[in-house]
């Protein structure tokens, strides 16, 4: 059972249980729906951004507790940075999740703090949409103001 | 594996689960527990063999050879439809057309018998129940010819409102189409009264049987429906492979689905005469070993007995709902009176997904989502759900031990 611990860290478990900023948010400047057909998981984002930096950050929507952390954790986590910050950020998220068993950069998930709770889930190949669906949204968040995008 | 228990009950499934070599594999250093068979069954020796040695001993194309092989390739797939044929209680060989899976079947009458005939405002029945390949197709209709979809709902059991569903038959009604079994919740229709139902006005009906054949005995002539359409690889034949039932007189009157070798009697650029049934609709080199494979399959159950796998599988729900009903937590969605084996739950607190992971982890295979059946599940007020669906290899034992995987993911997610 030490890959089930793996996936589920006490954060993912915690975070999945009681989301955190799990709102909407009626004046953001930036959202975008994240929905995975596969399984039905939502992730609606709301950002708000000022000065090329994001000042509020919320979700909605329901899936497992992988999709649920990652959306709340990621909330919590771009407050206060700055686009290119948050670029880079998710860069070293997407590598995280799908990289081969084993072989993570550490010196990146050391950089990636909390996040790294969800280094356990390159091993289940068939979760890793549920942890980058909030990330993906988050793109397109960020990109194109304001639209739906789906894993597949 | 441990010791099987079972021995009292129909089938001998020591000897059954020998002849199934994948069961005796181990998935995340467990035993693999096989709780998937409605998304797809797996393959005893036999089939896989019969499709082994055709591709080792006989390997030809079919219908137009002289030598020696290519006869030997149209006697076995001809065999194969006969077998089907009798499978099914259809009467005539040329009532069995191959396609790829129930999704052809019904993607094929809905094109080739229904939009030729249908005009904008024509009204076309299904229930909540069904797969999204009863709904697509028909969707795809309205698209294309400005048919109208009614609906048959369905109860909080999981039960379709047959009275409901008679009222929607009407003058403006050109066809029915129903699931026999569903897929996402076991629920078993009451098909033939509901099929007499639309034939009493003069509708064609299509049943899609994918998730009824392998485990119950399916007779076209006693149901009186114009189409049935069953998938091989949930049927312990192998996947691309189906057949479709269609009444001779209808298939004769439909047009090609597809143009190509095969369905032609002969062909110039004028004028193409089309062969007669059921090869007009089984243009190309069709999937030759696919047929001798799901011969093999039905060969395979009939041994087996439908009455006794039925009965087996009804052990096992019957005992695996007891099971989980006891784990506080666990909600069994479909309940209707009538159930074949297919175990649909959510657990408090953890979703079907997580739970999926979790008892994967234990080698126990079980599917989470909303099993391609969205509509139904939105019914009844959730989005997914895991799904237990049990097959003749399927023992208590297994299930005793999915009843542990879902304990520990209660426990993972206190």
């Amino acid at each position: 059972m030490s890959g089930l611990r793996d996936l589920y860290q006490e954060l993912i478990l915690d975070h999945g249980k009681s989301p955190r900023n799990h709102r909407p948010m009626d004046d953001c400047t930036h959202q975008a729906n994240g929905f995975n057909p596969v399984c039905g998981d939502k992730v609606n984002l709301y950002l708000s951004c000022e000065d090329g930096r994001v000042t509020d950050a919320s979700f909605e929507g329901n899936g497992c507790a992988i999709s649920t952390a990652s959306a709340s954790m990621l909330t919590q986590l771009v407050r206060g940075k700055s686009v290119e910050d948050i670029s880079e950020l998710r860069r070293m998220v997407g590598a995280m999740l799908t990289s081969a068993p084993g072989e993570h950069d550490q010196e990146e998930i050391e950089k990636l703090g909390k996040l790294a709770a969800f280094s356990g889930v390159c091993e289940f190949p068939g979760r890793v949409k549920c942890a980058t669906l909030a990330w993906h949204t988050l793109d397109a968040a960020l990109k194109d103001g304001k639209k739906t995008i789906s894993t597949e | 594996m441990p010791g099987i228990d079972d021995k009292a009950g129909p089938l001998d499934l020591v000897r059954i689960r020998e002849d199934f070599p994948i069961l005796t594999q181990e998935v995340n250093g467990k035993p693999l527990v096989y709780l998937d068979n409605a998304a797809t069954t797996q393959k005893p020796t036999a089939v896989i063999d019969s499709i082994c040695d055709y591709y080792r001993e006989y390997n030809s194309n079919i219908h137009r050879g002289v030598h020696t092989l290519s006869q030997k390739a149209t006697d076995a797939y001809e065999r194969a439809r006969v077998r089907t044929m009798d499978f099914l209680g259809a009467g005539r060989p040329e009532e069995i057309i191959f396609v790829r899976g129930a999704t052809e079947g019904i993607n094929l009458v809905s094109q080739a018998y229904l939009r030729p005939r249908i005009e904008p405002g024509d009204e076309i029945v299904i229930s909540t129940l069904e797969h999204h390949s009863n709904i697509v197709p028909w969707q795809l209709l309205r698209e294309q010819a400005g048919a109208v979809l009614k609906v048959a709902p369905i109860d909080d059991d999981g039960a379709v409102d047959i009275q409901a569903y008679q009222d929607l038959l009407s003058d403006r009604t050109k066809f029915v189409s129903l699931v026999h079994v569903s897929n996402a919740l076991g629920t078993i229709n009451p098909i033939r009264e509901m099929v007499a139902m639309a034939r009493e006005k003069e509708i064609p009906v299509l049943v899609d049987g994918a998730q009824a054949a392998a485990h119950s005995q399916v007779d076209v002539g006693k149901l009186g429906c114009d189409f049935y359409t069953i998938s091989g690889h949930k049927m312990y034949g192998p996947t691309g492979i189906g057949a479709l039932y269609g009444k001779a007189q209808l298939l004769e009157e439909m047009p090609p689905y597809h143009g190509g070798g095969e369905m032609i009697l002969s062909v110039t650029f004028d004028k193409t005469e089309y062969n007669r049934i059921p090869y007009k609709f089984e243009a190309g080199t069709p999937d030759i070993a696919g047929a001798i494979g799901l011969g093999a399959a039905i060969e395979y159950i009939e041994e087996a007995g439908l009455e006794s796998i039925e009965a087996h599988e009804k052990n096992l729900l019957d005992y695996a709902t007891a099971a989980a009903s006891s784990i506080d937590g666990v909600e069994i969605i479909g309940q209707a009176p009538a159930k074949a084996g297919i175990l649909s739950f959510i657990i408090d607190g953890v979703h079907p997904h997580d739970a999926g992971t979790i008892l994967d982890q234990q080698g126990v295979a079980v599917r989470a989502g909303h099993h391609c059946a969205q509509p139904v599940l939105e019914r009844l007020g959730v989005q997914a759900t895991v799904r237990a669906s049990f097959a003749l290899y399927n023992t208590r034992e297994e299930i005793d031990l999915l009843t542990h995987g879902i304990t520990k993911a209660v426990e993972v997610f206190a």
